[in-house]
């Protein structure tokens, strides 16, 4: 209790300062998500958004129910399905995000590059463009007749003598699996690769700063001790790198797991709901279905699932404290 | 021997140089292609049906695209500047509101010790955990049952209206604002507002002439970051609005190149795509520095 500043117990200060706040908040807040609450036992819809309609009846855990065993009665909604996609789609991304955000800070960090401060300042423009902005090019760049992505590789095309028919993918739309072993559509690889253009900038900003901080003579040191460069990479840097990634990783994961803007504009969760996500369903839900008992429920179950998910990773940050922690 | 080895740790060979130059280059290429297809076709004439190559200035290269855009970028009789000027208030009143409420309630809960302490912050976190669309459904049905019919106004519902998207912005922002701000107080050293108090400075005086000036940074940060989210705000806009006078700039993005569309205006959609991106962006790049510095200080501490 020392740090705090001592106030009087009884003092009314601290609740003047904090008053405005927790007002709004109550109102707007937390009102909302115990009226949320109670909603998502009930049948509430359409029906009863009419000035003066009856009030919903109660129907228990009917809405659970339906999310879970996948018998909601909108097309292409399959629970599991929604789940274990969105779980491999964070964990991909993070993933290739991490890799490739380590090796270009790697490549920023060594010493034979020229005009560094040039390349730092470009490679974190995708950063600034809002992500609204960010998914509706990507879209367009994947349009099948006219997007740049069919083209460039057309042009690539060329110079193997492939004629250019052969790369007019429907990246977004097509059904069948590009690979036929992994059951993943093609809309999946087009958004993950909007999302490396995406995410890896901000893993290099972080894993530069860690590199930075890493003492050089450690390096000459175990150069003189005999050690090749990867094993001075494995202890020396990666042991510098973790404690500033995984935090990073793991913040990386969250955001990616409910990363709206890409599913829900570039391919809109098709084909056939297969790369819907669990926000975009949510969002779907209350909005283009007006389920909004359901929609209700559907974000019960997202909170408790993003509270395990922060269950877990709270356990995986500690076990992987700082390394002057021990 | 070891200075041999010493001189080759620090003078990468001139192959190595290259390399690197030409990887880094390469990256930058890949980081720039998107950026610079988009205002390339921006560049493109208006009856332009697609774009049938990759050139870096189109064919009769032109910018009537963005003097559309600016008259009437969509169907709606709506200027870019109306739209501009909604995303405007509304990213502006959100950020104002959940900064200056954020502050007040983040001084007791980083300096005072008082009771239900613990409790606010786990609240606070709790809520911080949700993603915005979470919230959806109850906000759309409670905002929905606000009706008045007032005399000259007519009828009103807050929920189609700007201040009912605000409030629910709001929601989300002020349990961040709060967070954030608590975090960058904690970091600020207590000596100065310790000697106040021995000098008999009230609260209020503490708040104000000491916390206040310090914690300028970490407002301007988190007020920065409020304005960007609801400058771009998509959600209960695109859910709650139905006048056309009160759409947002993301609002038109979606609607011309969105799951709806049916035909996609390219040179249209890229110019506003343009003209959308640069406001945040040059006020990012100009206050670079100050925003890096905020943002560090405020989040390693949680």
């Amino acid at each position: 209790m020392s740090i705090f500043t001592r106030v009087n117990r009884r003092s009314l200060t601290p609740y003047m300062f904090i008053a405005p706040a927790m007002i709004v908040m109550a109102i707007v807040t937390i009102y909302p998500l115990i009226f949320q609450f109670w909603m998502s036992f009930t049948n509430y819809g359409l029906a009863n958004l009419r000035q003066g309609a009856p009030a919903p009846d109660w129907v228990g855990l009917e809405n659970y129910v339906k999310i879970l065993t996948s018998e909601l009665s909108i097309p292409n909604y399959s629970f599991l399905r929604l789940f274990l996609y969105n779980i491999f789609w964070a964990l991909s991304n993070v993933t290739i995000h991490i890799i490739l955000g380590v090796a270009i800070a790697l490549l920023l960090n060594h010493p034979g590059l020229k005009l560094k401060r040039l390349y730092r300042a470009l490679y974190v423009l995708p950063v600034l463009i809002p992500p609204i902005v960010v998914a509706t090019t990507w879209r367009n760049m994947f349009n099948q007749d006219a997007g740049a992505v069919n083209m460039l590789l057309g042009l690539v095309g060329q110079v193997f003598r492939i004629p250019p028919e052969t790369f007019q993918l429907d990246w977004l739309r097509q059904v069948e699996d590009p690979i036929s072993f992994i059951p993943l559509p093609l809309s999946y690889y087009a958004m993950l690769i909007a999302n490396i253009w995406l995410g890896w900038p901000l893993n290099a900003v972080v894993a530069t700063g860690a590199l930075q901080a890493i003492p050089k003579d450690l390096y000459e040191a175990a150069e003189i001790d005999g050690a090749g460069k990867w094993a001075s990479f494995k202890t020396i840097t990666l042991t510098y790198l973790r404690p500033a990634m995984v935090p990073f990783a793991i913040y990386g994961f969250v955001v990616t797991f409910n990363l709206f803007s890409l599913a829900y504009f570039m391919s809109a969760g098709g084909p056939f709901g297969r790369t819907e996500l669990l926000v975009t369903q949510a969002y779907r839900l209350v909005n283009e279905r007006q389920l909004y008992a359901v929609g209700a429920a559907f974000a019960v179950v997202l909170f408790v699932i993003l509270l395990t998910i922060s269950l877990i990773t709270n356990r995986i940050s500690k076990a992987t404290a700082r390394y002057d922690d021990f | 021997m070891t200075t041999s080895k010493r001189r080759s740790f620090r003078e990468p060979s001139l192959l190595t140089k290259i390399l690197l130059q030409v990887a880094a280059i390469g990256i930058l290429i890949t980081v720039l292609f998107p950026i610079i297809w988009v205002f390339s076709v921006s560049l493109s004439p208006l009856n332009l049906i697609r774009p049938d190559g990759l050139n870096l200035i189109p064919k009769d290269a032109t910018l009537e695209a963005y003097l559309q855009v600016i008259e009437r970028p969509t169907g709606n009789p709506v200027s870019f500047f109306e739209l501009a000027f909604n995303s405007m208030k509304i990213a502006g009143g959100t950020a104002l509101a959940s900064v200056s409420l954020g502050v007040l309630a983040a001084y007791p809960l980083s300096r005072l010790a008082f009771r239900g302490r613990t409790f606010i912050m786990l609240v606070i976190l709790g809520v911080l955990m949700l993603p915005a669309v979470a919230t959806l459904a109850p906000l759309f049905v409670t905002l929905n049952s606000i009706k008045l019919d007032l005399p000259i106004l007519g009828a009103f519902n807050l929920r189609n209206s700007q201040l009912g998207v605000g409030i629910a912005i709001v929601s989300g922002s002020l349990p961040f604002a709060i967070w954030n701000l608590k975090g960058y107080l904690d970091t600020i050293p207590r000596e100065l507002e310790e000697a106040a108090a021995v000098d008999g400075a009230s609260q209020m005086r503490i708040f104000r002439s000491i916390v206040l000036p310090l914690a300028l940074p970490a407002i301007a940060v988190t007020g920065f970051l409020g304005f960007i989210s609801g400058w771009t705000e998509f959600y209960y806009s695109w859910m709650f609005l139905t006048q056309p006078r009160d759409f947002t700039l993301a609002m038109a993005l979606s609607a011309m190149t969105g799951t709806y569309a049916s035909a996609i205006p390219w040179p249209l959609v890229s110019a506003f795509s343009i003209m959308l991106t640069l406001p945040p962006a040059i006020v990012y790049l100009l206050s670079q520095r100050f925003i890096t510095g905020g943002l560090a200080v405020g989040s390693v501490k949680g």
